[in-house]
């Protein structure tokens, strides 16, 4: 039995939508950054694969420039979660409505 | 055959993290979920032959970004979540969401069932994935992207310590 392309994007696929349904479903604001990495590990499987199955090495470069962005995001909004935790005592996204007035 | 066994173990693993990253209700626990997540895919990039990305997945996920979430989760000390009330109408419409996002995205990879290129042969794609490939590209078609990160990096180094100094907000 041959593994092909299709497996990969299928099990991409399958890790993408449990990254939107952590995102969907828990409340914690830590939990939710945690699914947005998921999800962008998830596409950074789609990237490999491709790139992989037509022998270009331009979608790993971009994998890597996608790894950057998340770790610079992770940085940011991590910080953001602490600065909100000193204010609010809660990471809890429901009981966090600054906007709200 | 070795691929196919290595593929499905791996996935398995992938999914299994996953899950137990959505299901786990403890934010540590959660956390080293994801880190049994991140080295599957790690170990599923290998199975590709690119092997660059694989270490940079270990090194760079697996070893900076969820050490950074561990930290934070310990520094906040955050415990279990109370369970919540049995079923939420809220939560049933993300889950149908969910499943849709699914159904799509598992539509257009059937749609490519047939058309959908045959993987490349495995000595070309090794030859893609090592460092010295990637690294040629890198820093010279893409070497002005790659200073473009080095400032987005600096950037968010910053705003990261500015946003978590005391008396920011």
């Amino acid at each position: 039995m041959e593994i092909t392309l299709n497996w990969y994007l299928s099990l991409s696929a399958v890790l993408f939508v449990i990254g939107v349904l952590g995102v969907l479903l828990r409340r914690n604001a830590i939990i939710i950054f945690l699914s947005i990495e998921l999800m962008l590990n998830a596409v950074n499987l789609t990237l490999v694969a491709f790139s992989q199955a037509f022998a270009d090495v331009d979608g790993l470069v971009l994998v890597f420039f996608v790894m950057s962005v998340a770790a610079a995001e992770a940085a940011v909004g991590l910080a953001i979660v602490i600065a909100l935790f000193r204010n609010k005592t809660t990471v809890n996204v429901n009981e966090i409505n600054l906007f709200r007035g | 055959m070795l691929g196919p066994i290595l593929f499905f173990v791996f996935a398995v693993l992938a999914l299994v993290g996953a899950l137990g990253m959505l299901i786990a209700r403890n934010p540590v626990v959660s956390a080293l979920w994801m880190v049994l997540n991140l080295f599957s895919i790690a170990c599923l990039y290998l199975t590709l032959n690119a092997q660059f990305i694989a270490l940079i997945q270990i090194l760079v996920y697996a070893g900076a970004i969820m050490v950074l979430f561990l930290f934070v989760i310990m520094l906040l000390n955050l415990g279990e979540v109370p369970r919540l009330p049995a079923f939420d109408w809220r939560k049933g419409i993300a889950f149908l969401l969910g499943v849709g996002v699914l159904a799509q995205l598992l539509y257009v990879v059937a749609l490519g069932l047939g058309v959908a290129p045959e993987m490349a042969a495995a000595t070309e794609a090794e030859a893609n994935g090592t460092a010295a490939a990637v690294g040629l590209v890198l820093f010279t078609e893409y070497a002005f992207a790659l200073q473009i990160i080095a400032v987005l990096l600096l950037a968010a180094t910053i705003g990261a310590v500015l946003l978590a100094k005391k008396r920011f907000v």
